[in-house]
């Protein structure tokens, strides 16, 4: 899966989850800071990514995860 | 020392009659039901299939992402709530956050939630259970999401008295504008527990009725065919204030809320008083309250859910407390029992009649019960100028509350 693929569906997951406008999500942005998303949405963004990219995100590893490209590289690595 | 007068100057509903007042006003005038059948498949294996669903569903006024973590019981006392504070015009008023309170509860609380993250939790294990449950389900979401939206930082209060909730939420709301703490308080009640689980729980107790062939004939209070309580869902809130203070704004003002009484029957947990003794003594309590004569109340909105014996109960209590003068409404014979947020949308039925000089219907009373003594508006909406109005709620558990209102 390519990094865009896994931007794309990061974008899909996060229109559901917080209603982020998919155009508004690319690698450089903070989930808290520019899509707005509080911790509460962001566990079931990280639930939902688990699920659709098949991978395991510990909640330590969440932390780590400020924006949209630090979870990309992640799942990348992962899958 | 003075106590200050405290006014209603907002209303808000979303009810199964409408998803606003006008329209749930002009739907009880006209005598019509809100109940129908239940046509979800859980409902096939209930001995009750009928309830009052809200006319207007949440998803027709919230977005889709913010009711992901709302409770269908916050969602509906969230609308509600927005538009009684619209309705008092409080929006710019340069209210001092500091100086608003919500007194709102609910009879049952996120039920639903509960059950559907439990169902979750079976089905898929502990780490699918939504991040958002808790302030889901408990019990003082409503009250809380109504003070976030609303920025009131005066206090956000968490009424629980089951079906007494919405009017003692009321009662708590003018007991905080009296003593100081607030010059305006968002009050009121919120419901929605159509769900298989409570039906069955009421259902059990023998409360309900089970009049599955004829929805709009279930609810019928006073009437000898009477057979238990429709359960419906939806959410009333009022807009209190001082009145000096409304007064000082141009406030448009509904009603005055003159006084309040609260009791408790210490009788049995689900069964009200015999002699309906508790009843009693909320209403003589809140007619001293108000300080009126209890010949000014000309009108009562029942409590009369239509359960065999509380109907009866209650004209007893009424007779006894204020005399065989006024004329009653059941409006519960078109909404169904809203619960937690009955005494809330009751208490606008009843601010409504003052200002309209009107008497709702009681529909369904064809046969009436030789119990009743009192006068009821049946079938048809009745004028009558009202000085003063009772609403009674009364909830398992012993409580018992009553308010005054009157004509300003």
């Amino acid at each position: 899966m390519t990094r865009d693929e896994i931007t794309s569906g990061l974008a899909e997951i996060l229109e559901e989850v917080a209603g982020v406008n998919p155009d508004d999500v690319a690698e450089g942005k903070s989930f808290t800071d520019d899509l707005d998303v509080d911790s509460l949405s962001m566990v079931e963004v990280v639930v939902a990514a688990e699920e659709k990219f098949g991978v395991k995100i510990p909640d330590n590893e969440v932390q780590n995860l400020k924006t949209v490209g630090d979870a990309v590289s992640y799942i990348e690595a992962q899958s | 020392m003075s106590r200050p007068d405290v006014v209603v100057t907002g209303l808000g509903a979303t009810t199964p009659l409408g998803g606003d007042v006008a329209s749930t006003w002009d739907a009880m005038l006209a005598g019509r039901s809100g109940v129908s059948a239940l046509t979800q498949e859980w409902a096939g294996q209930l001995s009750v299939r009928i309830a009052a669903q809200l006319a207007v569903d949440p998803s027709e006024v919230l977005d889709r992402v913010k009711l992901r973590r709302l409770d269908r019981s916050e969602a509906i006392a969230i609308i509600a709530a927005q538009q009684a504070w619209a309705d008092a015009g409080l929006a710019d008023s340069g209210l001092d956050p500091e100086r608003l309170a919500v007194s709102l509860g609910s009879g049952i609380g996120g039920a639903t939630t509960l059950l559907a993250q439990d169902d979750i939790l079976e089905a898929s294990g502990p780490r699918r259970v939504s991040p958002h449950t808790v302030p889901m389900l408990m019990p003082n979401g409503p009250a809380a999401w109504v003070g976030l939206e609303l920025g009131a930082k005066a206090g956000v209060h968490s009424m629980a008295s089951a079906c007494a909730t919405g009017a003692e939420a009321i009662a708590l709301g003018l007991d905080i504008i009296r003593s100081g703490r607030a010059d305006v308080v968002v009050a009121g009640g919120t419901e929605a527990v159509i769900h298989p689980l409570p039906i069955a729980g009421f259902a059990s107790m023998r409360a309900m009725s089970t009049r599955n062939d004829e929805p709009e004939k279930a609810s019928r209070p006073w009437d000898k065919g009477r057979d238990g309580f429709v359960l419906g869902e939806g959410s009333g809130v009022v807009v209190l204030e001082r009145a000096d203070h409304a007064a000082a704004r141009g406030a448009r003002v509904y009603a005055r809320l003159a006084g309040a009484g609260i009791t408790s029957d210490a009788y049995d947990i689900v069964q009200p008083h015999a002699e309906g003794e508790g009843a009693i003594r909320a209403i003589a309590k809140a007619v001293a309250d108000a300080d009126i004569a209890k010949t000014d109340i000309v009108h009562v909105n029942a409590h009369a859910t239509s359960t065999p014996v509380g109907d009866m109960l209650e004209i007893g209590a009424l007779r006894k407390a204020i005399g065989d003068h006024p004329v009653l409404s059941a409006t519960k014979s078109m909404t169904g029992h809203l619960l937690g947020a009955a005494g809330a949308l009751e208490s606008i039925a009843t601010i409504l009649a003052i200002r309209d000089s009107v008497v709702p219907p009681t529909i369904n009373l064809d046969d009436p019960d030789e119990g009743l003594t009192l006068e009821v508006a049946a079938h048809k909406a009745r004028h009558l100028e009202i000085p003063a109005a009772l609403n009674n709620a009364f909830g398992f558990g012993g409580h018992n509350v009553a308010l005054v209102f009157t004509r300003v």
